[in-house]
C-alpha cells in the first residue's frame, strides 16, 4: 500500500490555523504589518512633494513699485515660493543661501520698472541653490509664467506694443554651488547618508536579540560587565566600519562622479562622527526594545523609511509640511545630509554646520540614554 | 571554617505575572559543599539559582551569597561565581579558546594567557584549541563549559543541570572533576534530574511547585521521605506490577531485575495493596531498607512536570 496521499486541505489549514496564532502572539511584527502600509501612505500623501513647493525664498527688491508689488502677489499666488524676507540690501540674499536658511534669492534690480517701459528688456534674477537640483528645478520653471501673469496688467493701454513679441524683461537662472545640476552632487552625500544609517543601525540592533536568541546573553549577565561595557564593546568596533564607508563612497564619489571637496575637511569629518554614533545608539537602541533578530529588523526599516523620505534625501526638505519637517529634524541623517552639503558643495566650515552639529548631539546623547536606560541588567 | 555558610538565603520568592515560580525557599550551604539541588521540570529550580547569582531579581526574600547582599551586591557575587547554564550558553562561533579567553577578560583574570592555555589542557584539548565550539559534541560542550565558569577561580559554582544529554561515562568524567574542586573547598550548587548526580551530592533540596519540601543530607534522605518498603517476587511480575499500581497503597512500583521494589509512604495502605496479590503463584514479600534510588523515584514521579 504504497500509492501516493492525497492533497489534504486539513493539513493546509493546521498550517494556516498555526500561522495566524502566531501572528497574533507576535504583537510587535502585527503592529508593523500595518503601521507601514498607513506610513507610507501619510508620507507619500502628504508629506512627500515631487513637484515642490512652498521653497524658502527670499526677494531683494532694490525698488519698490507697482510691478515689484505684482511680482511678490504672483510668486506667493503661484505656491512655488514661500517668501521669507525681502529685503532692499544687497548680498543679503545670497548670505542666507549659503547659510541653508533660503533655497531661492530672486532679485529685482535698480529701476527695473522703468527700463521695463521704456523696452530696454531689464534683467529678473533667480539664484538658486542647486546642491539639490531637482529642488531647484521646478521653481526655476515655474517662474517665467509667474512673470508673465504677474506683468499682463501692465501690458495694456500705452505699453500694449510691448505684448507682442518676446517678454519685455528678461530671466536670468543662477545655479549655485552645483551650476551643472549634476544631480550626482546631491545623490552621492545623500547616499552615503543612507548606506550609514542602513548599515549602522541594521549592524547594531541586533546587537542584543542575537546574545539573547542564542543564550549568551546569560553568561554575559552572569559575569560583572556593566551596561556601559557592554555598549561601549559592541558598538565601538563599527566606528571602523563607518569610518571604512565614508572613505569609500567619498572616494568614490570623488573619482567617478568628479564631486569637488570645497570645505572644511575637519568639520565633515567631525559631523560624519556624531552621525555614526547616533546610529550606532539608534541600533542599540532597537537592540534593547526588540526581543528577537527579526523584529528589530522589522524596527529598523521603520526608521529606515523616513530616513529616505523626510530627511531631504529623495525630496526637497524645504517642500514639506511642518509636521513632516518635524519628524525630519529628529532623524539624524536629515542634520547629516545638511552638513556634508554644505561642506562638500558649499565650502562650509565649522561655524556653517554648528546649527546642524548640535541638534546631532543632542539626539546621539538622548539615544545613548535610552538605550542605558532600557537595558535590562538581568534575565527578568 | 568549614561551617561557614556560603548561600545563606530565606524566604526567596520569584512571580512571573501571578505565577509564583519560587516560593519561599530557604537555602544554607556549607562552604565546600556539593548541594543537589532536586525536582521536576518547572518546579523553580533554574529560577532559584538565577536568583542566587543575581540573574533575577527576587520580589521577596534576602540573605548572603559568599558574604554579600543577593538583592544589592549582585555584581560582587558574580565576580566570584561561577555559572553553568543549561543550555550551552558559549559561542559556537568562537574556537574553545576563544570562548575561554572571552570569559577570562570579562572576569579580568590575571596572566590571562596561561589561565586559558593551563584550562585547555586540563580539558586535554591542546590539539582542538582552535575549534569551534559548535562543532563539539555534547560531553565536550558541557567540559568547555565548565572550564569556562572556572577559568576565574570561583568560590562558588552554580550548575544548572549540568550533564543533561551526556553520555553516563562523561558524566562520571565531569563530576570527578566537581568533586576535585569541592575539596578545594569550592561550594557547589547543581541542579540535576539524575539519580546517579544525586548520590554525588553531599546534601539534597527537593523542590516541587516553587516550594523546597525537604532538605537533609542525601544519606538522610530516605528517612526524610519516609518510605516503608518490600521486594516483592511472583511468577507473573508483570501482572503483579499492574495490579499494584491500581492500588492507592503501593506508591512506587519499580523493578530491578528479577523482583519488584514496592514502597509506600503509608505501611498500612501499602501492606494491605500487597495483600490484594497475595494469592498469586509464587509471591514472597521481603521487608527491604528504603533506598536513596526509592526515595529518588518516589520523589521523581510523585509530581509531573510542573508546569501548571
Amino acid at each position: 500500500m504504497s500509492g501516493r496521499i492525497p492533497f489534504s486541505l486539513s493539513r493546509v489549514a493546521a498550517v494556516f490555523v498555526k500561522e495566524l496564532v502566531q501572528m497574533r502572539r507576535d504583537r510587535l511584527t502585527f503592529a508593523i504589518l500595518f503601521a507601514m502600509p498607513l506610513v507610507q501612505l501619510l508620507l507619500f500623501g502628504y508629506a512627500i512633494n515631487t513637484d515642490p513647493r512652498h521653497m524658502p525664498t527670499v526677494v531683494e527688491a532694490r525698488e519698490d513699485g507697482p510691478m515689484t508689488r505684482a511680482l511678490l502677489a504672483s510668486m506667493h499666488a503661484s505656491t512655488y515660493f514661500e517668501i521669507v524676507k525681502v529685503t532692499t540690501r544687497a548680498g543679503e540674499g545670497e548670505e542666507m543661501l549659503r547659510a541653508g536658511e533660503t533655497n531661492f534669492v530672486v532679485t529685482v534690480p535698480e529701476g527695473f520698472e522703468r527700463r521695463f517701459v521704456r523696452g530696454e528688456r531689464p534683467q529678473l534674477l533667480i539664484a538658486a541653490d542647486a546642491t539639490d537640483p531637482i529642488a531647484a528645478g521646478g521653481a526655476i520653471g515655474a517662474l517665467p509664467q509667474i512673470a508673465a501673469t504677474a506683468f499682463a496688467p501692465f501690458l495694456e493701454g500705452t505699453l500694449s506694443g510691448l505684448a507682442a513679441g518676446p517678454p519685455p524683461y528678461e530671466i536670468v537662472a543662477q545655479r549655485l554651488y552645483n551650476p551643472a545640476g549634476e544631480t550626482a552632487f546631491n545623490i552621492v552625500p545623500g547616499l552615503l547618508g543612507v548606506i550609514l544609517t542602513m548599515t549602522m543601525v541594521m549592524i547594531t540592533s541586533i546587537a542584543l536579540t542575537r546574545e539573547m536568541e542564542r543564550g549568551t546573553m546569560e553568561t554575559m549577565l552572569a559575569t560583572p560587565l556593566k551596561p556601559t561595557e557592554v555598549m561601549l564593546g559592541k558598538t565601538t568596533p563599527y566606528i571602523f566600519i563607518g569610518a571604512g564607508q565614508t572613505a569609500l563612497v567619498l572616494g568614490m564619489g570623488a573619482w567617478l562622479f568628479g564631486i569637488p571637496f570645497t570645505g572644511s575637511l575637519a568639520a565633515m569629518l567631525t559631523g560624519t562622527g556624531v552621525f555614526v554614533l547616533a546610529c550606532l545608539m539608534l541600533g542599540y537602541l532597537i537592540s534593547t526594545v526588540a526581543k528577537t533578530q527579526m523584529q528589530a529588523m522589522q524596527m529598523t526599516f521603520f526608521v529606515f523609511l523616513p530616513s529616505i523620505l523626510l530627511s531631504g534625501f529623495m525630496f526637497p526638505f524645504a517642500a514639506m509640511p511642518r509636521w513632516a519637517q518635524g519628524i525630519g529634524e529628529a532623524l539624524p541623517i536629515t542634520h547629516f545630509l545638511r552638513i556634508v552639503r554644505e561642506t562638500m558643495l558649499k565650502g562650509a566650515g565649522f561655524e556653517a554646520i554648528a546649527g546642524d552639529l548640535w541638534p546631532l548631539g543632542i539626539i546621539l546623547a538622548v539615544l545613548t540614554g535610552l538605550a542605558l536606560l532600557r537595558f535590562r541588567r538581568t534575565l527578568d | 571554617m568549614s561551617s561557614e555558610a556560603v548561600i545563606d538565603v530565606s524566604g526567596l520568592t520569584k512571580r512571573f505575572g501571578t505565577k509564583t515560580v519560587v516560593d519561599h525557599v530557604d537555602l544554607t550551604v556549607p562552604r565546600g559543599a556539593i548541594y543537589g539541588f532536586l525536582g521536576p521540570n518547572g518546579s523553580g529550580k533554574t529560577t532559584t539559582i538565577r536568583m542566587v547569582c543575581g540573574l533575577l531579581r527576587p520580589d521577596a526574600g534576602s540573605g548572603q551569597v559568599l558574604g554579600y547582599d543577593v538583592v544589592k551586591d549582585s555584581a560582587h557575587i558574580k565576580a566570584r561565581t561561577g555559572y553553568m547554564t543549561q543550555k550551552f550558553s558559549l559561542y559556537e562561533d568562537l574556537s574553545i579558546a576563544e570562548n575561554l579567553s572571552f570569559v577570562a577578560r570579562l572576569f579580568d583574570v590575571k596572566d590571562r594567557a596561561r589561565r586559558v592555555e593551563e584550562a585547555i589542557e586540563d580539558l586535554g584539548l591542546t590539539a582542538r584549541a582552535r575549534q569551534l565550539a559548535g562543532t563539539l559534541s555534547g560531553g565536550w560542550k558541557q567540559r568547555v563549559a565548565l572550564a569556562a565558569c572556572m577559568i576565574h577561580d570561583p568560590d562558588l559554582l552554580l550548575l544548572d543541570e549540568p550533564t543533561a544529554g551526556v553520555d553516563p561515562k562523561a558524566r562520571r568524567d565531569f563530576w570527578d572533576q566537581i568533586r576535585r574542586y569541592a575539596a578545594r573547598g569550592v561550594t557547589t550548587l547543581v541542579s540535576t534530574h539524575y539519580m546517579d548526580e544525586a548520590v554525588q551530592c553531599d546534601s539534597i533540596a527537593y523542590i516541587a511547585y516553587g516550594k523546597k519540601l525537604i532538605d537533609a543530607p542525601t544519606r538522610d534522605i530516605p528517612r526524610a521521605v519516609g518510605l516503608s518498603a518490600y521486594e516483592v517476587t511472583a511468577d507473573d511480575l508483570d501482572g503483579a506490577a499492574e495490579t499494584l499500581r491500581a492500588r492507592e497503597g503501593a506508591e512506587l512500583v519499580a523493578r530491578f531485575g528479577q523482583s519488584l521494589h514496592v514502597a509506600g509512604t503509608d505501611k498500612a495502605r501499602l501492606d494491605a495493596a500487597l495483600r490484594s496479590i497475595a494469592a498469586m503463584p509464587g509471591f514472597t514479600a521481603t521487608p527491604i531498607e528504603a533506598g536513596l534510588e526509592e526515595a529518588f523515584i518516589h520523589l521523581m514521579s510523585q509530581s509531573a512536570d510542573n508546569m501548571a
